[in-house]
């Protein structure tokens, strides 16, 4: 119990986080690549094709963990948040900070692939389906976090604001998908039915299961770099951080 | 009695540090004017004092519950008159009645205009209505920011009566003015030109 | 000076003198509060002129026309909830009163919501008559438009506050607020609908009102906490 409090204490000083995030990363990256390209060739030439789909359901492989991620990724952002609205902990607006722009990226990839496998799928580029309509109020969340941080010029009440932004935004979450799921189903467009989602076969669902877990690495890897590139910038003229660059 | 103790305060605005190393204690009695240049972080301080800035504030400031801060902004509502201001006013946590309101006014020489809506007074009466709060307020810690300007010489003088009595009271004022002293034996300085940052 | 004994003020009446003052701010200037009634006016007018006359085309898209059109006027005057307080200095002064922030402002919620929310909400049947809303729908309109614009109001709340301080934060403020706003749009339309269709609209007023009662408990809080770095940025 104490060493994780030790751990933790640890975490919000910035030379050590410094540190630390540099030998992780440093893990990270060959992980993560190595992972995106078992997944990538295992779900683009290996998997069977779809019986009904052919080769287009394929884009799942960069869809599903996308959106996945997505959604994660605004949990953290919101964990961070709480984080520091009560402990007070500047290590925690720099992780939610570098947070929101990655999550911003992953959702619009889920829109974007989503839309590019609509095509051939439904025959239009936008449906109103209950899952991406979802993606884009998250979208919407995301942009929102993203504009507010950047409107105000005192940047530590900035991150404040987005804490409290993000935690309304957690609270909503569930009950905004919950509403589009039910506002889909009022409306049941008759032909319109999402596959993947029903009994997907295991030599299908095992390179998914692979790329989500590398599109996890993805995001905790692209956030940690954002962390440190935002702590390069705050601690510019830190004496610590001149030493550990060698700079005089 | 010690009314408020900062100590090794340190503010910062943005990416610039103002000030550094503040300490001040404050007992009961005492009259402390805020001095310095424009810009210094004279207004930055009282609000520091007040509890109103956290961010960029270092240091350890205790104070003496509940307190009266009166700021540029004199919360006071155009649209309503100097009466219902007063008595809705949103920091005050005593109830005052009507009459006692009234008295208020009619020693900030406000008598008649009771029920007028304060957007339609001067900027002089207008700061009038906000330093009537003095009247009706138990709160022994005052911190006001700029209290005389816009008062004419009675205003000022008043003013001055106004802050004796407190102090004399048992209670305790600091204050940011640009006006020579008016408190010569009472009153100490707090020169923040000092404890700036260059 | 401290030499009369006054009582002090309970939080319920701190609540009571909050909502007093705004509300009393509010009724004085009366463009506040007949500028949303119009602008739902002239919006609801631009309908017909845009998609045409047809009475049953109208009809059966008005629950929705006319949701969408309250929640625009709900956002607009979103937007100055608590901008007066800010600049005139109201908020300081609340921030330091020994009563909590939120109970403040919630008292300044529920004078807004009075002057805005409900009063759309009453005279909706008038605009929904334009649109040709049949009359088993008046109803469970004023109802849902009653519940809705509270959650609208408090949504509302907590981004004015995130953004009071922030110059030109209107456009900030619908980027902030739509998102959180989709089930209560949802929800609205829903029940109109199921009203005209002459269904039960039932659960979904039930479910608009766990939404209300949930940020009724909730927003306060949210936006307590934002004023206070509003007021510190």
């Amino acid at each position: 119990m104490r060493g994780m409090w030790a751990f933790i204490h640890k975490l919000g000083s910035p030379p050590w986080f410094f540190g630390f995030s540099g030998t992780l990363v440093r893990w990270l990256l060959p992980v993560t690549v190595l992972l995106l390209a078992v997944g990538a060739y295992w779900g683009l030439l290996v998997a069977p094709p779809d019986f009904r789909q052919g080769n287009s359901y394929r884009i799942i492989y960069i869809h599903v963990p996308a959106a996945v991620v997505a959604l994660a990724g605004y949990y953290v952002m919101a964990i961070a948040g709480a984080i520091s609205l009560i402990w007070r902990i500047k290590m925690a607006d720099v992780a939610m900070r570098a947070a929101a722009p990655v999550g911003a990226v992953l959702t619009a990839v889920a829109l974007v692939t989503g839309a590019i496998w609509g095509k051939p799928t439904w025959g239009a580029w936008w449906v109103w389906d209950a899952r991406i309509t979802s993606m884009l109020i998250l979208l919407f969340l995301y942009l929102g976090v993203v504009a507010l941080f950047e409107a105000y010029e005192n940047k530590t009440a900035a991150a404040k604001a987005c804490a409290v932004l993000t935690l309304v935004g957690t609270v909503n979450i569930p009950i905004i998908y919950k509403s589009v799921d039910w506002w889909y189903s009022l409306h049941q467009p008759a032909s319109l039915k999402f596959t993947g989602e029903s009994a997907i076969d295991a030599s299908m669902l095992y390179p998914l299961l692979v790329m989500i877990g590398a599109f996890y690495l993805l995001f905790a890897m692209s956030m940690l770099l954002n962390m440190r590139a935002e702590l390069l910038w705050q601690h510019r003229n830190a004496h610590w951080l001149r030493q550990r660059l060698d700079v005089s | 009695m010690l009314l408020l103790s900062a100590a090794d305060v340190s503010i910062e605005r943005g990416e610039r540090r103002l000030l550094q190393g503040v300490d001040l204690s404050v007992a009961s009695g005492q009259v402390w004017q805020v001095l310095g240049a424009n810009g210094v972080g004279k207004s930055s301080l009282l609000r520091a004092l007040a509890g109103l800035a956290r961010f960029g504030v270092e240091g350890s400031i205790a104070r003496f519950e509940p307190l009266l801060y009166l700021a540029h902004a004199p919360a006071i509502k155009g649209a309503l008159s100097p009466l219902e201001n007063l008595r809705c006013h949103p920091a005050c946590d005593i109830t005052s009645s009507p009459a006692q309101i009234a008295l208020a006014l009619e020693a900030v020489q406000l008598g008649g205009f009771e029920h007028q809506p304060v957007g339609s007074l001067s900027a002089g009466q207008q700061r009038r209505v906000a330093l009537a709060r003095l009247l009706l307020t138990d709160a022994r810690l005052w911190l006001l920011d700029e209290p005389f300007t816009a008062l004419d010489g009675a205003g000022c003088d008043w003013l001055e009566e106004c802050i004796r009595g407190h102090v004399s009271a048992g209670g305790a004022v600091i204050f940011t003015s640009h006006q020579p002293s008016r408190f010569s034996e009472l009153q100490q300085d707090l020169d923040l030109g000092s404890y700036a940052v260059s | 000076m401290p030499s009369v004994d006054r009582p002090s003020l309970s939080l319920l009446a701190a609540f009571g003198r909050q909502f007093r003052r705004h509300g009393q701010a509010l009724m004085a200037s009366l463009t506040d509060v007949a500028n949303p009634l119009l602008f739902f006016f002239m919006v609801v007018t631009l309908f017909p002129l845009g998609l045409g006359p047809d009475p049953l085309q109208l009809a059966s898209m008005a629950p929705g026309i006319l949701w969408v059109v309250a929640l625009l006027a709900s956002l607009m005057v979103s937007a100055r909830m608590f901008a007066s307080d800010f600049e005139d200095g109201s908020l300081e002064q609340m921030a330091l009163a020994s009563h909590p922030l939120s109970v403040l402002a919630l008292g300044e919620v529920a004078a807004h919501w009075l002057a805005t929310g409900c009063l759309l909400a009453v005279v909706s049947p008038v605009f929904a008559m334009m649109l040709g809303l049949p009359s088993q729908g008046l109803g469970v309109l004023v109802l849902s438009l009653l519940l809705g614009t509270l959650c609208l109001t408090l949504i509302g709340a907590v981004g004015s506050a995130l953004t009071v301080s922030i110059r030109r934060g209107g456009l900030l403020l619908s980027l902030l607020i739509i998102p959180l706003n989709v089930p209560v749009l949802i929800f609205g339309t829903a029940a109109v609908t199921e009203a005209v269709m002459g269904r039960d609209p039932s659960t979904w007023l039930t479910l608009m009102g766990a939404l209300a009662a949930g940020m009724l408990a909730l927003a306060p809080l949210a936006v307590g906490a934002a004023l206070r770095i509003s007021l510190d940025s």
